[in-house]
């Protein structure tokens, strides 16, 4: 029997054994803020459990570097997964010392390395698997609860993050729904205006240019660069027009970066609007006009429905670009996570710094899959409703 | 014959934006009104120029590393033996533009310090994904006809790329290019949050100090950047288009 290598797998698992025999698996610091000395995997864990976990990311290597069934790969990658996200909690308890609140374990550069070379197997089996949007959706539903049911056991609880989230819990939570609401509050102003812009520009074409230039040249304007220029007009709103401070309008806070915001979607939703628009077949529209149907009930029976997948793909750019870019709305005093990035910056506390990224990149990564399925089943449901 | 109006009016932000940075204490007067107790109207920290220069060379730096790798990389998967990373590779792609720049950013501090490096490789890797992205699409919507005629006439591989696919390839790469340029143009700004000498320290300065005319004027030097440059690389994209077009007739 000749073996024969998976080329991604060489890759995978060159990081894997420099990861788990050269880079240290956490580091041990004796307060948040000294540089900390690192630990290699046997010496973070208890011995058994070290050797462990050594035979199931070398075992995880060799399945990902040989030709193997895709099932093989898929098991390979989940476990090791698995044992590094239980077994890192464990590394935190160990290395702490009993009673020391003032030690912060943290995961180190091996622990990371080797979750980037497992999660890439585990996207490669994925892709190739070539997954319904619903059974993707199911993954990621098992990995949140999965993720979740971690964080409620407090089996990663002596891991330096959620010392930084112990001690600012309730400013977390009220930072994240923050954030949340300014993403998802100008992207629905987004989609309130952009839409009928959208129809407008699709219907009366001498607009169609100049709009879609001014929207082009507010999406590149950086967002700080953004931000700034709305605080003198927004301030001087809340000082002359009366009510306008009383409704939470002012110069630095929400207000600017909601605005902001909402500019910067309105490109995406109003052009994606116009192209799916104007890919609606001409025979779809000369069926309805034959039929008699209104201009009104032609745009919302035949058009919005045909060019409902575009729109939506305009809708999933618009949302994960708003959670990013909200990150950046602390720095004008608008709150979300970017408070615990920028805080972190700041003390040069890089756990607080992943406190406030960490949830960015799972909201965004949430919002891509999920969106990305929903598009995909309206536009498998148009193809069958049109064939 | 409005076709005049456009040129006119770049030209004229670019002449403001040269004399603004070069002689900012010209426009004190303007600024002043924004400011209270006396404040400083002209960003006093360091010359609006040096940043400029700065600026615009973490981003040339950053941009053509990441063209240069992109669209190897790009090249690599779109070649048979590269083949079995492609769908990887797209899904790598999508996974990475859910990271926030700012979160690139300040996960770089802790490997390689404060300063012009972190930004550097924020710059480099988020640079990258748009680029790969276009030269990802270039390459396989390649139109077959054309393929077929080259390697009909007896080309090798390498004589394909070099003389077919890459010059048909070229608007599109470029059009990458300019997403690029322009995402880099925004994060840089935000580079100066963990020290990089950047425009964006003009803006924190006035975010900071609550000095409106600080705020003002660093969002407008960047903002004027980023569209003239935007635009300035539609220019050279159309051209190259044309010439892809004209050549093929």
């Amino acid at each position: 029997m000749t073996l024969r290598f998976d080329k991604l797998g060489v890759v995978i698992a060159a990081i894997v054994a420099y990861a788990a025999f050269l880079a240290p698996f956490a580091t041990f610091r004796a307060n948040r803020i000294v540089p900390g000395q690192a630990r290699p995997i046997l010496e973070a864990l208890p011995p058994t459990l070290g050797m462990l976990l050594l035979a199931i990311v070398i075992a995880g290597g060799i399945v990902a570097l040989l030709k193997t069934p895709l099932t093989l790969r898929l098991a390979a990658s989940v476990i090791a997964l698995t044992a590094l996200a239980i077994l890192v909690g464990t590394a935190g308890g160990f290395l702490t010392p009993a009673g020391n609140t003032f030690a912060r374990v943290a995961p180190a550069s091996g622990f990371w390395l080797l979750i980037f070379a497992f999660t890439l197997l585990l996207a490669d089996v994925l892709t190739r698997l070539n997954l319904s949007p619903s059974a993707r959706v199911g993954a990621l539903v098992v990995a949140v609860l999965a993720i979740a049911a971690l964080l409620i056991s407090g089996s990663w609880d002596s891991l330096s993050i959620l010392k930084e989230y112990a001690s600012r819990a309730d400013s977390f939570w009220a930072e994240g729904s923050k954030h949340i609401t300014l993403a998802l509050g100008s992207l629905a102003a987004a989609v309130m205006v952009g839409l009928p812009l959208g129809i407008l520009c699709h219907r009366v074409e001498p607009l169609r240019a100049g709009v879609l230039n001014v929207l082009n040249i507010i999406q590149t304007v950086p967002s700080i660069a953004l931000f700034g220029l709305l605080i003198a007009p927004l301030g001087w709103v809340a000082v002359h027009v009366p009510g306008a401070a009383a409704i939470g309008i002012r110069g630095i806070g929400t207000a600017p970066a909601f605005v902001a915001l909402f500019l910067y979607s309105l490109l995406p939703v109003v052009a994606n609007t116009v192209v799916g628009l104007a890919g609606v077949p001409r025979a779809a529209n000369d069926a309805a006009r034959g039929m008699g149907m209104t201009d009104r009930q032609r745009l919302f029976d035949v058009e919005f429905p045909l060019a409902f997948p575009v729109i939506l793909t305009g809708i999933r750019i618009v949302l994960v670009q708003n959670i990013g870019l909200a990150t950046i709305a602390a720095l004008i005093g608008g709150g979300g996570f970017g408070v615990f990035v920028f805080q972190g910056v700041g003390q040069t506390a890089m756990d607080l710094v992943l406190l406030g990224a960490l949830p960015t990149v799972a909201l965004a990564f949430t919002a891509a899959i999920i969106l990305d399925a929903v598009i995909e089943m309206t536009a498998s449901k148009r193809r069958v409703e049109t064939a | 014959m409005k076709a005049w109006l456009p040129a006119l009016l770049r030209l004229a932000v670019l002449v403001l934006l040269v004399v603004f940075i070069t002689s900012p204490n010209w426009f004190e007067p303007l600024l002043k009104p924004l400011t209270e107790n006396g404040a400083p109207a002209i960003y006093n920290q360091g010359s609006l120029l040096t940043l400029t220069l700065q600026h615009l060379r973490i981003v040339l730096i950053a941009t053509v590393a990441a063209t240069i790798v992109a669209v190897a990389l790009a090249i690599l998967v779109t070649r048979p033996a590269g083949a079995e990373f492609l769908p990887l590779s797209r899904s790598l792609v999508n996974i990475g533009q859910t990271f926030p720049p700012v979160a690139v950013l300040a996960l770089a501090v802790p490997a390689v310090g404060f300063g012009e490096k972190p930004t550097l490789i924020a710059l480099f890797l988020y640079g990258l994904l748009p680029i790969f992205e276009n030269a990802l699409t270039a390459l396989t919507t390649l139109p077959g006809n054309v393929m077929e005629a080259a390697r009909g006439a007896g080309m090798t591989g390498w004589q394909r790329l070099m003389k077919v696919e890459l010059p048909l390839s070229a608007p599109v790469i470029l059009g990458g290019i300019r997403l690029s340029v322009v995402i880099s143009l925004a994060t840089a700004t935000i580079g100066s949050t963990v020290a990089a000498k950047t425009l964006g320290e003009v803006i924190i300065a006035g975010l900071i100090s609550s000095n409106l005319a600080f705020v003002l004027q660093g969002g407008l030097i960047v903002a004027a950047l980023a569209v003239l440059i935007y635009d300035g690389l539609s220019a050279i994209e159309r051209f190259a288009a044309r010439r892809m077009g004209q050549g093929a007739e």
